[in-house]
């Protein structure tokens, strides 16, 4: 039991590979709630671009936010094939629209790096680190710099 | 439990408390107190000093006592409870309750504020009572944390008449403190009558003194007799071997929880006829009578469930649309299944909102002290009655209220209520009335201030409103209409800004505050006999009545209560003002158009007003506007859902619901939509209108 916990000291952590702007992120699984295909919104009045709308999700009222668009790629044209990740940051729950879901990564965290200095743009900002895997990288997006305390005050 | 939540539980407790002296105390101002009414006030401040001194809350214990000291006097019949010492008592009342607040916030107690009342409460004190003023309070503060001290504890507990009544056994008491550790027993029968015929087998003569060994404190001791306390005599007293003080009225009162029933003092234990009684171990059983009959739940708790009954409304909508879809016949015993569910899920709902309600009483009691406050600062004398405190209304609604009530009642003290030379000079009584009523009206509340005072200085408001460019000086108001002017922004009748109620807000927060909370306010107000400024409210604020519109292919909702009339406008009506501003001709007065699709940046307007509809809309009792919208579909209730935690507020919007379809809806603010550009807006004095709902 001990021997088993001293071979963790490196955390197991997983995560949910994405893709938007044509670009591999992850999410950590712990911070989404679930995945579910797009599904039409209801649009809101002085919404930043990135901000699609709310949705309805047994009752609650979720925003949607495209992701590319939030990164500062070229927005997403929402079809049926695209996927919503619902995802939480503490008591805020937050759809974010994605070109596509790969696959869970489980890896050690010894295996994140720092991310390298770049110019900063928003993209950059809103990664906490990279994941190297075989011939690319993914990177580790941030929940809490993507969406600040409310999203209309930061539009 | 943790320490933090038995304090949280502390300071629950002593809001009930406070409620029961606040309660007391008015009782005692309007007469009708007896013996009882004042030894509950004491209690509740006893109780509230007892629990305090276990936390080490020193301020709270201090003034606790000297103030407990003074009622222990007044119980005594020693000081009679005239005029000045309740008015006295009642700021004591106050005071104590700041140091409660101040105790929870932690912060300091405000000396200032303390200071006085404790000076004149000693007044009222012989030099005598002062010296008793010795505390051992550091013996009983409770250690959680450290290994608990042991001593012993003499529990003389004394039933009444009515602890036999309600089915109370003294044998469960007494097991129950077998249970805590050593006891040694005593019956007394000295009250056991000498004739025989003089015996009634219902009265209680018996008393018991039982000395319970190796406890840490006495809560354990109290904890038993806590649901009959007030059914019997019950003295705690830790018994310190040779030093035995009981009796002695300055350790007594900190020890122990006294009843309304005063034991007999323990002295006489020893000329009493003493037996030793052996008490089988009974199970013990709590008296199902005094069990609580409320329950302290997480209000986030009470959310989700409202959440979820709101969902189970849409989710019966839905379902009821798609058997409509389905074309069944109409004998199907589905329909009348529906029918059942429809039924049952209204009964959940109702059900489940009225656990939000809270009676507006506590509301109403921290208005009595504001009243007192008001009256006291500007000299005047004024009694403030409060009626229907047992109103019951949403939670949130209750606390939103706090800040406008404040405001108008001491408006009502400040403006209203004339000086006691004034009342007299116009024949009235010196002393003011002030009523605060609270009533339920077919799924609203309305609330109302009246006060005899002078009534609307109708002359002066029409200067001011002149002064400041809110009227023109040609302007011709009905009575109506001017005393609307009070709400009107930046308006105040104030000519001198007083410490009181000139602090630079005016009626015109109080009314944004209920316009927020989906109610409306009105005044009457009769020259020379008072004025009433009635607030009518919903009674919730997860439901509410709204039109479905169409406004650019999105369906919104508008809320009723802001809609004054529907209107197809025709092209006579409308005239053009400025380079995109439309105004509607109603009964001769002009009022701006709003688009709405414009407004909220889904298109620009270009449809012609003739093909729409327009909503106007009361929203600022001076301000009128006309809503352009595509469409009306609908009116029916609807579930708010806050979007503030998920997203953040949106100008304009003020919620969202879920329509049958699934689909959300967007609940148009119509304050935000008519006040955000404020430089269109013209101030239009409107009389009020009847409502005419749009067919549906």
């Amino acid at each position: 039991m001990h021997q088993h916990e001293d071979a963790k000291a490196a955390k197991q952590i997983e995560f949910v590979t994405l893709v938007a702007g044509g670009q591999s992120f992850c999410i950590e699984i712990t911070q989404i709630r679930e995945i579910r295909r797009w599904t039409p919104v209801t649009l809101l009045p002085h919404s930043p671009p990135y901000v699609l709308g709310v949705i309805n999700l047994r009752g609650a009222v979720i925003p949607i936010l495209d992701l590319a668009a939030k990164l500062g790629f070229q927005p997403i044209e929402p079809t049926e094939r695209h996927v919503i990740i619902i995802i939480a940051i503490e008591e805020r729950i937050v759809g974010l629209l994605v070109e596509s879901v790969s696959e869970i990564l489980g890896i050690s965290s010894d295996m994140v790096r720092d991310t390298p200095r770049t110019q900063e743009d928003d993209s950059t900002r809103a990664i906490n680190g990279i994941i190297p895997t075989g011939d690319d990288m993914i990177k580790i997006l941030s929940l809490e710099a993507l969406l600040p305390a409310t999203l209309a005050t930061a539009a | 439990m943790t320490d933090s939540a038995i304090l949280d539980a502390f300071f629950e407790e002593c809001e009930d408390l406070l409620v029961a002296l606040s309660d007391g105390l008015a009782d005692m101002r309007d007469g009708k107190a007896d013996n009882e009414t004042v030894n509950a006030v004491f209690r509740s401040v006893h109780s509230i000093k007892g629990a305090a001194g276990a936390f080490s809350l020193e301020d709270l214990v201090s003034f606790a006592h000297i103030f407990e000291t003074v009622l222990d006097e007044v119980r005594a019949n020693k000081l009679a409870a005239d005029d000045a010492l309740l008015r006295v008592l009642q700021r004591a009342g106050d005071i104590l309750a700041d140091l409660v607040d101040a105790a929870r916030d932690g912060l300091p107690a405000d000396a200032d504020q303390v200071d006085p009342v404790v000076t004149e409460l000693q007044s009222f004190l012989g030099a005598e009572s002062l010296v008793e003023e010795e505390f051992v309070f550091e013996a009983l503060t409770l250690a959680f944390d450290d290994t608990p001290s042991s001593a012993t504890y003499q529990v003389h507990f004394r039933p009444s008449r009515e602890f036999y009544a309600t089915g109370n056994d003294p044998a469960l008491m007494i097991a129950a403190l077998q249970e805590l550790g050593r006891c040694t027993i005593h019956v007394q029968c000295a009250d056991l009558p000498e004739q025989f015929a003089d015996f009634h087998w219902e009265d209680g003569y018996l008393a018991w003194q039982v000395a319970v060994a190796d406890q840490p404190n006495d809560l354990a001791i109290r904890e038993v007799f806590q649901f009959v306390d007030d059914l019997c005599g019950l003295q705690i007293t830790e018994d310190f071997d040779d030093q035995t003080v009981l009796g002695d009225k300055g350790f007594v009162s900190v020890a122990a929880t006294e009843t309304a029933e005063q034991p007999p003092a323990v002295a006489s234990e020893a000329d009493a006829e003493t037996e030793d009684l052996a008490v089988a171990p009974t199970k013990v059983e709590k008296p199902a009578k005094r069990a609580a009959s409320t329950l302290r739940v997480d209000p986030e708790r009470i959310d989700r469930l409202i959440n979820a009954v709101g969902e189970l409304i849409i989710n019966q909508s839905v379902i009821s649309q798609r058997i409509d879809e389905a074309g069944l016949p109409n004998s199907a015993e589905l329909h009348s299944d529906l029918d059942d569910y429809k039924l049952l899920a209204r009964e959940i709902q109702e059900g489940v909102m009225a656990i939000r309600a809270q009676p507006v009483k506590p509301l109403f009691q921290r208005m009595l002290r504001i009243a007192r406050e008001a009256a006291d600062a500007t000299g005047k004398d004024v009694n403030l009655v409060t009626e229907g405190d047992a109103t019951e209304v949403d939670k949130i609604v209750v606390e939103r209220l706090a800040d406008p009530l404040t405001h108008m009642i001491r408006n009502a003290i400040d403006h209203g209520i004339e000086k006691p030379e004034d009342r007299a000079s116009a024949n009235k009584p010196a002393t003011g009335t002030l009523r605060l009523t609270a009533s339920q009206r077919s799924g609203s509340i309305v609330i109302e201030i009246i006060d005899d005072g002078a009534g609307l200085n109708r002359t002066r408001i029409r200067e001011i409103a002149v002064s400041k460019g809110l009227i023109s000086g040609e302007a011709q108001l009905t009575e109506q209409e001017i005393d609307h002017l009070l709400f009107a922004p930046g308006f105040s009748t104030a000519t001198q800004v007083t410490n009181l109620s000139g602090r630079g807000v005016g009626m015109d927060v109080v009314k944004t505050a209920i316009t927020a909370l989906g109610g409306r306010i009105a005044i009457s107000s009769i020259t020379g006999q008072g004025t009433t400024f009635s607030i009518t409210l919903p009674l919730t604020l997860a439901v509410m009545d709204g039109m479905i519109i169409n406004v650019g292919g999105q369906t919104m909702v508008v809320p009723i209560s802001s809609i004054l009339e529907t209107i197809r406008p025709t092209t006579a009506d409308l005239s053009r003002i400025g380079l995109h501003s439309q105004l509607i001709r109603i009964r001769g007065e002009y009022v701006p158009i709003i688009d709405l699709a414009e407004r909220l940046n889904m298109r620009p307007s270009s449809h012609a007003m003739t093909d729409r509809v327009l909503l106007l809309l009361q929203t600022e009792a001076v301000t009128q506007c006309a809503l352009a919208v595509d469409d009306i579909f609908d009116q029916r209730q609807v579930v708010v859902k806050s979007m503030q935690g998920s997203y953040g507020e949106i100008s304009g919007i003020s919620g969202a619901t879920i329509l049958g379809d699934g689909k959300i809806a967007l609940i148009i603010d119509p304050d935000a939509i008519a006040s955000a550009p404020p430089s269109e807006m013209k101030l239009l004095i409107q009389t009020q209108r009847e409502v005419t709902h749009a067919p549906t």
